[in-house]
């Protein structure tokens, strides 16, 4: 009899399941858990509990959503320090490796996990925060979970878990100039919406994921839960092997083999079923920006603000409430929407790639309105400088900053002031969540880059064919 | 933390989809301890004027003791912060009806004992408009995945596991550590069988 065919989802969970209950709810060992300041409930859990962290050398912790990007003044805040010092605390008490502000790899989570070789394909990784869905990039199941979890996780390195659905994303064609993994990653939620791929696990697959770099890949996992889902998976590759190779954390030498012939075997069977399959056309996409207050309130560069009457009813009160807070008309076309500043970094776009992006656009080019590039880990820092990217984003009059989550979520102190209009490089345009009153327009680095030489919303690629 | 399975609470609408987490408690309190209460940081920025005084148009002010939020889809999407849950638990809100929410933010609440019940469109339709006013009296029985209020009867669907969870109160690490042996075998077959699973310690 022929096996049954099976998506890398169900490899991946058949390898982590520890057993399921009648209910169908499986109980998943955890190879890799990170954490980081936000887990302070987490550890006080476990301290009420009377309980230790039960894997150690499975756990990590990083400084990153409160570390200090311009360090003098922010490190006299003394309920940002307190939150990295009870980090510290909980990482000394428990034994627990930490990344902490001095360390030359020190960064966001889901950007040194990979770096360190921490993120493998095959693996299981929960992180106390949503964007853990990046590291699927790697054809690993991860996932993001609250701190009462991240408490379970601490005291069992397991997780109760009901296996989400599937559904497969392929892209397939050529991307245009200028067009990057961002852009694919917003062009589906704005297709979909935010909850589009809800109690699904996304796979991204076709030839324009295939080409995609590892950076690339990660952008666009990151990005899953933006639209729904927890879950974001490309199968592993030749590139995948290539990043990993090397890596401080990943296997050596005999182990290294037989972990690629594993990792070979994860990808989804040929005539594998999904429960869901969306195609999208590479050639369609362009350079896109949010305009609202969701992710999924997203259209490409060239498209006018829609009114309410154009959208379905159930969303109608939702363009409204949305335009009210943005302070923009219906029909306003987005180029040429005039921006008060920009930032560039995050675990959504603060890899060197992304730098590189937006460094291209920059070379030789003024900023008209301030903004801030934040590496997404000291690693990143270094090479860039390496590079000389420091020196074209200084030269356009751009700050160029310590790494950290930093205005991604201003939990560090960098915000976007009340009513200011920000370029972001970011994940999420929420209301209030770069400052009280900001008002974000999320975009790929190289399309923030741009904004930031025009002052306004820019179509990147008339910048870039006049750098040919 | 104590199951419950039937609850009689005061209803109010928040007729408005995606009412992320960063709005449910925005990211600047989250560095306060839990012991002094979250409830005061709950839609903070929608529900306060820059004063800090509440806004007296928004729904949720109108009376004190509400218990039970309406909202619309995709209710709790965004950040994993379990913080958005406790602003909500130490509000006094046992239970939101919404006819999506965000996953993370669902479990969150089982875990604390607050209930994410799904509703369809048209008892999300029904119940906004008979909150429209004012806030009501709703009941909820866990139990049978229904709801009254007013005239409006309806169903909720929520995970079998997580239902059986609230109605019982149960905590997971307790019910995990029953299974301590299965865990020890499993652990033990994945190192002998893909060491490559294990952090090689290079430095
Ligand atoms: S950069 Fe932003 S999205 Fe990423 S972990 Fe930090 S706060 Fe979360």
């Amino acid at each position: 009899m022929k096996p049954i065919a099976q998506t890398m989802l169900d490899k991946l969970w058949t390898a982590h399941e520890v057993l399921r209950r009648e209910d169908g709810v499986s109980l998943l060992w955890i190879d890799r858990h990170l954490v980081h300041e936000g887990s302070h409930h987490a550890f006080g859990k476990l301290k009420e509990r009377g309980l230790s962290v039960c894997e150690p050398d499975l756990t990590f912790a990083f400084v990153d959503h409160y570390a200090p990007t311009r360090r003098s003044s922010q490190t006299s805040d003394p309920q940002i320090m307190g939150m990295i010092e009870t980090l510290r605390q909980n990482a000394h008490d428990h034994g627990v490796h930490l990344y902490d502000l001095d360390d030359p790899r020190q960064g966001i989570a889901h950007v040194v996990g990979p770096e360190e070789g921490l993120t493998l394909p095959g693996l299981l990784i929960n992180c106390g925060d949503s964007h853990t869905s990046t590291h699927g990039a790697f054809g690993a199941l991860a996932f993001g979970i609250g701190a009462t979890e991240v408490a379970h996780v601490l005291a069992t390195q397991t997780i109760w878990q009901r296996k989400p659905k599937s559904m497969r994303i392929r892209v397939e064609g050529t991307l245009g100039l200028g067009v990057t993994a961002k852009d694919i990653a917003l062009g589906w939620i704005g297709k979909l919406g935010t909850d589009g791929a809800q109690g699904h696990a996304v796979e991204y697959a076709g030839a324009v994921i295939r080409g995609l770099s590892m950076e690339g890949r990660m952008t666009l996992c990151n990005m899953s839960i933006e639209g729904g889902a927890r879950f974001g998976i490309i199968a592993p590759d030749e590139t995948t092997f290539a990043y990993i190779k090397d890596r401080p954390f990943a296997p050596k030498a005999g182990a290294w083999e037989q972990a690629c012939a594993d990792w070979r075997a994860l990808s989804s069977d040929n005539d594998a079923q999904f429960d869901r399959e969306a195609l999208l056309d590479a050639s369609e996409i362009a350079p896109t920006v949010t305009w609202g207050t969701s992710p999924e309130q997203a259209l490409p560069i060239t498209a006018a603000v829609p009114a309410a009457n154009e959208v379905t009813p159930a969303k109608r009160e939702a363009v409204r409430d949305a335009l009210e807070y943005m302070g923009l008309k219906a029909g306003h076309k987005l180029e040429g929407t005039a921006v008060d500043r920009v930032f560039i970094g995050s675990c959504t776009n603060g890899r060197i790639e992304d730098l590189r992006e937006a460094a291209h656009v920059l070379r030789g080019r003024k900023a008209k309105i301030p903004g801030h590039v934040s590496p997404g880990s000291a690693k990143v820092k270094a090479q860039a400088e390496a590079e000389g990217l420091d020196q074209i984003f200084k030269a356009a009059g751009l700050d160029w900053v310590a790494s950290g989550c930093s205005m991604c979520v201003g939990m560090n102190g960098d915000l976007v002031e009340k009513g200011q209009r920000c370029a972001s490089s970011t994940n999420r345009n929420f209301k209030g969540r770069q400052g009280r009153g900001a008002r974000t327009h999320l975009m790929s680095p190289a399309m923030v880059a741009a904004a930031s030489v025009t002052g306004m919303l820019t179509d990147v690629r008339w910048l870039l064919e006049r750098h040919q | 933390m104590a199951g419950w399975s039937t609850d009689k609470g005061m209803a109010v609408c928040l007729p408005q989809a995606n009412i992320d987490t960063d709005q449910l408690i925005p990211a600047r309190f989250m560095s306060v301890p839990r012991a002094q209460g979250y409830g005061r940081f709950l839609l903070h920025d929608m529900r306060r004027e820059e004063t800090g005084d509440l806004k007296a148009a928004f729904p949720l002010n109108a009376q004190e003791g509400i218990s039970v939020l309406v909202a619309g889809r995709n209710f709790g999407s965004g950040s994993s912060r379990e913080a958005a849950v406790y602003a909500l638990v130490d509000s006094g809100i046992r239970a939101v009806f919404a006819p999506s929410f965000g996953d993370i933010f669902a479990s969150n609440a089982v875990n604390n004992g607050l209930l994410p019940a799904q509703i369809d469109e048209a008892t999300y339709v029904a119940l906004s408009q008979s909150l429209e006013r004012r806030p009501q009296t709703i009941m909820i029985d866990l139990g049978a995945r229904s709801l009254q209020l007013g005239s409006v009867g309806a169903r909720f669907s929520i995970d079998d596991s997580w239902a059986l969870k609230l109605i019982n109160g149960w905590d997971d690490i307790d019910i995990t550590r029953h299974h301590r042996t299965a865990i020890a075998a499993f652990k033990n077959i994945r190192h002998q069988t893909t060491v490559w699973a294990w952090p090689n310690g290079a430095d």
